[in-house]
């Protein structure tokens, strides 16, 4: 099986690859076509900034790539915001895989943005989620959220319901980060690797 | 929900845990990856290890363990200790740490904050401040920034510099009051109350935990976000399975792995 984890300018991608390494898992970290076309799992994670990220895949052809890709596909974090069609975050246009507009949590007082830390998420109905705990928790850092939709295969609650998980035909998303959030986030990756 | 955090915190030099530990399961209790490894699966929420030689020698058996924590561990970790640049950052960040805490460095350069923020995100960037109450030049006591393990005192007060590095982009702050730190008689909750109230980003609590009923004040009364401790958990003076659960049956949330 061969693994890809796509490389932009995403910030620490390291903890991604070690969570492979603990699984047990090859991998190449590249941003090549053909090497991402051929794979037979994609990995896109992402720390950091939108519209900086964004332009870098447009900038190396990877924003038409992605979405036209075929096997099965896992965008994490700012990943899972750059498959959704616009994110509020710097008014950017993203990829549109998810026709869902990303938005900044309201200020609300007494709730702290980032939401940071362990929170459960609920509401399963996605292969990545099979012989999952019930309110398993996960380990998020974000201030935007995807609001809970048609596509939506896990909720998470904080000031308001958002989507934790996303799922539409080869393509899976996760707000939170799998490769930190203990055994639960590494039985989410070995679910999508085994897909 | 969102839970309340319980981290241990590790000081390491030479890539060995310095404070004494009393694990007797452990093949060799001065072995940070394992004592890490430990608290993981006891259920800690995430991890701070600290430097606490900081020397230029020591930085890259530092560099080296944070490659190992990393390969392990399946929880977020924060390092610090004598990060003065990006490029300290960028290598601590590179071998696998998913946050850095700086501390000295942001009082005598706090435009190294922003410029963090910038390269690296706020989210991983964690400012520590040490406090102490100390009686002022003009003769009254406030609640005064403490840099070299608290030693010495800087012109900074503590309220502000907390705002102040909030505004400049941290993305989280690391409070350890000098003057509860090591007594065992609870966390400064007046204080802890004050800066977490007044940020928008969480506030980690730390110094004077001495039993679980200090993490529930600390929750509540002092609105922390997580709290962290080293030598009670070091002793299992503080079992981390107990304390989670007792502060989950005080209504709490929790994460509970067990």
């Amino acid at each position: 099986m061969k693994t890809v984890i796509i490389k932009y300018n995403a910030g620490n991608v390291q903890s991604v690859m070690y969570a492979l390494d603990r699984i047990g898992v090859d991998y190449l970290y590249t941003d090549d076509e053909a090497e991402i076309r051929s794979a037979d799992k994609v990995i896109f994670p992402g720390v950091g900034e939108a519209s900086t990220a964004m332009s870098y895949l447009r900038e190396k052809g990877l924003d038409k790539l992605i979405p036209t890709l075929t096997q099965p596909v896992l965008g994490t974090c700012v990943g899972m915001q750059l498959m959704c069609r616009f994110s509020e975050e710097n008014n950017t246009t993203c990829m549109g895989i998810f026709d869902v507009d990303v938005k900044r949590f309201p200020a609300t007082p007494g709730m702290k943005v980032p939401h940071m830390g362990w929170n459960n998420i609920t509401n399963y109905k996605s292969a990545l989620t099979e012989n999952l705990i019930d309110d398993a928790y996960v380990y998020f850092v974000h201030s935007y959220a995807a609001p809970v939709c048609e596509y939506t295969v896990a909720t998470c609650d904080y000031i308001n319901p958002f989507s934790a998980m996303l799922h539409k035909d080869n393509f899976y998303a996760a707000q939170f980060h799998c490769e930190i959030s203990g055994d639960v986030g590494q039985k989410i990756l070995e679910n999508f690797l085994k897909l | 929900m969102l839970t309340k955090r319980i981290i241990p915190c590790l000081d390491v030099k030479d890539g060995r845990t310095v404070k004494g530990v009393n694990f007797v399961n452990l093949r060799d209790a001065g072995d940070a990856v394992e004592l890490g490894a430990l608290y993981a699966a006891q259920g800690a929420d995430e991890l701070v290890y600290l430097d606490i030689a900081a020397t230029v020698e020591g930085r890259s058996t530092f560099i080296d363990l944070v490659r190992r924590v990393a390969h392990t561990i399946n929880i977020p970790f924060t390092v610090g200790g004598g990060i003065s640049s990006i490029a300290d950052v960028s290598a601590l960040l590179h071998a696998g740490a998913d946050k850095v805490s700086i501390n000295s460095s942001a009082v005598r350069n706090p435009d190294l904050i922003n410029e963090l923020a910038l390269e690296f995100g706020s989210q991983c960037i964690v400012v520590a401040i040490d406090t102490r109450y100390v009686e002022t030049s003009e003769g009254v006591f406030e609640h005064i920034v403490h840099t070299h393990g608290g030693r010495k005192p800087t012109e900074l007060r503590t309220i502000a510099w907390a705002k102040e590095v909030e505004d400049r982009g941290a993305g989280e702050l690391l409070l350890t009051s000098m003057d509860t730190d090591g007594t065992k008689n609870g966390f400064a909750l007046e204080l802890t109350s004050l800066i977490s109230s007044n940020a928008n980003i969480p506030v980690i609590a730390s110094g004077g935990a001495g039993n679980m009923e200090h993490f529930y004040d600390v929750f509540t009364a002092g609105k922390a976000d997580a709290g962290l401790a080293a030598s009670i958990f070091h002793f299992r003076e503080i079992d981390i399975p107990d304390l989670k659960q007792y502060l989950q049956n005080k209504a709490l949330p929790m994460r509970l792995t067990k």
